[in-house]
């Protein structure tokens, strides 16, 4: 498979890659590598996760990271009521003999006791899955270091048990907004991707792939909208999930030309524009001029 | 577009690591490993095709959004332009620059030998020569400037040092401790710690009897300094550079910065506990002490050179200027914005904001308020000391 394959197969799944990142994700796939995909929010960075779950076929597992986020919420954790219930069981059991003691420590410490958090589960799969660490920007630097060993290596280590060798290397996407820098260490084990907000006809071929039933005319509006909008000076710009929201809502409302109806259109904005200072800062006018240049 | 024709004949491995090198000299951060899985992926892709070999050495190679927007330049720089390099590329110029005139400076005031020997290492690009002279060129402007090379010892007195030093002490510990989010065994605090109670409890057969704790914990944040020590800010330098030594005296998770026209790490300087030593290594490095000011240019800089090893979101970076500068005002901001991403928290501290009436107009300082968690007076070792409460609270 090369990489224009993928590129089709991707579309084919309604999701238009562009060729850096169908390079990207192709070598990524291929060397086994995990991909480190970066842009604003709604540009279409978690959706190529659930695509390739999709394209092969496989289980998407998903970790959202947090601040906080520590190793018992994302690897393993152990079930501690089980563990206190068969304590109990056993030494009823077999009598308050000690020697038994190291028996059940070793039994309450084995895999059935086990809770598996996304990561570990991620590697114990037969079929290699989706592994989606997302929002990898949010979670602190000690939890960047827990990755490494698994995203390197793609094994965990457990004191009590040892280490657990992937029996299947997960694909593994991550995705960051930039809000904070990576560190170094885990740049380079990836492959990366700056995933941009689309232009104009890649814009327009999302658009008509995810939502057919707008017609053509008005898709090109659509699109022409957005694309200036992006221009503006906005605190949050749109994504392509938006657009699409913004395109179902007009379907919606039964709008076929957004330069006929303002009211419509001033109301239909909610879902392009989601502050307060960008609502403000695009009054009705400013709306219908754009409009009226996209139509 | 022409493929080069190189020169010399190469094998492509050779040729690989040579590109390599030709992106690390364009402050594109890639080496041995890149380059070996370059190498791997050229063989997934049509290695005769330039345009999926540029795709697929981008995956691999850049690894921020700015070596990602550079690559492709850099790219047809080496591998589609006749076999010459650029010598006109500009990102980097500056940069280069500066660490020019840094090892300038190191080499030409034979720095000590703990100061890294001037290992700064020259960009091995071909405009060399270029950088090499430009950097003369402002070294040569800053001494004409300051004919007589200021001395250090005038700007500490004992008894100003040890108010210093104990204000800086205070300071320090506001802000030294951030709360954890993560949990840690501990002796008290408020949630358990199931697997340690699990491990006790096996012992009592199944009962816990002894409950173990976790809580957050402090943890401690790293303070970096970043000294203005140009002619503007002359008049407070000796209270400020006492205050610096104070808090890099305190302990090891602190570093210290002073700037005019280009930036200079002064750590091992300041810990040196041989007084007078310190303050000769101070005084050689203070050349060109209260000349013009490059905010903008010394901030990226450290950008550049140092911020990622030492910001990080521990990171409460303190800066002491009077917001004066001779460089572009919007490179402050940019700098800042850059600095900012990195998590850390921004002190800036004015000597002027103590005095009545002012207002932060200069352009610079306006271009770094939106920027700033904290912008406080510090005029006197009293207003230093005033600012405590409000950095605890960072």
């Amino acid at each position: 498979m090369n990489w224009q394959n993928l590129q089709t197969k991707l579309a084919g799944k309604g999701y238009i890659a562009s060729s850096e990142l169908a390079m990207a994700t192709h070598i990524a796939l291929e060397l086994e590598r995990p991909i480190l995909l970066e842009g604003d929010a709604g540009v279409g960075k978690t959706q190529i996760a659930k695509t390739l779950a999709d394209i092969h076929n496989t289980e998407l597992i998903r970790l959202q990271c947090y601040e906080g986020l520590d190793a018992s919420a994302a690897i393993y954790e152990w079930n501690y009521q089980r563990q206190l219930l068969s304590i109990r069981a056993m030494a009823e059991r077999t009598g308050d003999s000690g020697n038994a003691i190291d028996d059940i420590e070793t039994r309450i410490f084995s895999a059935d006791y086990l809770m598996e958090r996304p990561l570990l589960r991620a590697i114990q799969q037969k079929k290699p899955p989706v592994l989606l660490i997302d929002e990898i920007d949010r979670a602190d630097e000690e939890f960047e270091a827990y990755l490494l060993e698994i995203l390197s290596d793609f094994q965990v280590t457990i004191p009590e048990m040892g280490t657990i060798t992937a029996k299947s290397k997960p694909i593994v996407v991550l995705t960051s907004n930039g809000t904070r820098d990576l560190s170094d260490a885990l740049r380079r084990r990836c492959i990366y991707n700056f995933v941009p907000y689309p232009d104009r006809t890649t814009e327009l071929a999302i658009l008509r792939a995810r939502c057919p039933a707008v017609e053509p005319a008005l898709a090109a509006q659509i699109v022409s909208f957005v694309q200036s909008l992006r221009k503006e000076d906005l605190e949050k710009k749109p994504g392509i999930a938006e657009t699409l929201d913004w395109a179902a809502a007009l379907g919606g409302l039964g709008v076929n030309d957004i330069t006929v109806d303002p009211v419509a259109l001033k109301s239909s904005l909610v879902c392009l524009l989601k502050t307060e200072a960008d609502q403000a800062a695009i009054p009705s006018e400013v709306a219908q001029r754009l409009a009226g240049r996209a139509g | 577009m022409a493929v080069t024709r190189f020169l010399t004949r190469a094998g492509i491995a050779e040729r690989m690591s040579d590109f390599t090198r030709h992106l690390r000299a364009h402050g594109v951060r890639a080496g041995m490993p890149e380059t070996e899985t370059s190498l791997g992926a050229l063989q997934l892709v049509d290695a005769g095709d330039p345009n999926d070999v540029r795709l697929a050495l981008k995956a691999i190679c850049a690894s921020d959004v700015e070596s990602f927007a550079r690559f492709d330049e850099l790219f047809a720089a080496y591998w589609l332009n006749a076999g010459k390099q650029r010598h006109d590329h500009t990102p980097t110029q500056s940069r280069s620059d500066q660490k020019n005139s840094l090892t300038n400076l190191s080499q030409k005031f034979s720095a000590p030998p703990a100061d890294g020997s001037g290992s700064i290492d020259t960009p091995d690009n071909d405009n060399d020569g270029e950088a090499e002279s430009s950097g003369e060129g402002k070294l040569i402007a800053t001494q004409v400037t300051n004919r007589n090379a200021t001395d250090m010892r005038e700007f500490i007195l004992p008894e100003d040092e040890a108010r210093a030093a104990e204000t800086a002490r205070r300071i320090a510990t506001a802000i030294r401790y951030r709360r954890s989010r993560r949990r840690k065994t501990a002796r008290q605090g408020d949630g358990l710690d199931m697997r340690r109670i699990m491990r006790k409890s096996v012992a009592t057969g199944g009962e816990p009897l002894h409950l173990l704790r976790r809580r957050r914990p402090d943890r401690p944040v790293h303070l970096v300094s970043i000294l203005d020590v140009s002619g503007s800010m002359q008049l407070y330098a000796r209270v400020f550079l006492s205050f610096v030594k104070g808090l890099v005296g305190n302990d090891q998770r602190t570093d210290a910065f002073l700037f005019h026209t280009s930036l200079m790490c002064v750590s091992d300087a300041l810990r040196d506990n041989d007084t007078l030593r310190a303050v000769n290594r101070l005084s050689m490095m203070a050349r060109g002490f209260g000349g013009g000011t490059k905010i903008g240019a010394s901030l990226r800089t450290f950008n550049n050179q140092y911020a990622s090893r030492m910001t990080g979101r521990k990171t409460v970076v303190i800066i002491m200027s009077d917001g004066y500068d001779t460089g572009e005002a919007h490179e402050v901001g940019d700098a800042l914005a850059r600095l900012k991403r990195r998590g850390c928290k921004i002190i800036w501290l004015n000597p002027l904001l103590g005095w009545k009436d002012y207002a932060p107009v200069a352009a610079s300082m306006a271009a770094a308020l939106p920027h700033v968690d904290c912008f406080a007076p510090c005029n006197t070792l009293a207003s230093l000391a005033a600012i405590e409460g409000e950095l605890e609270r960072l």
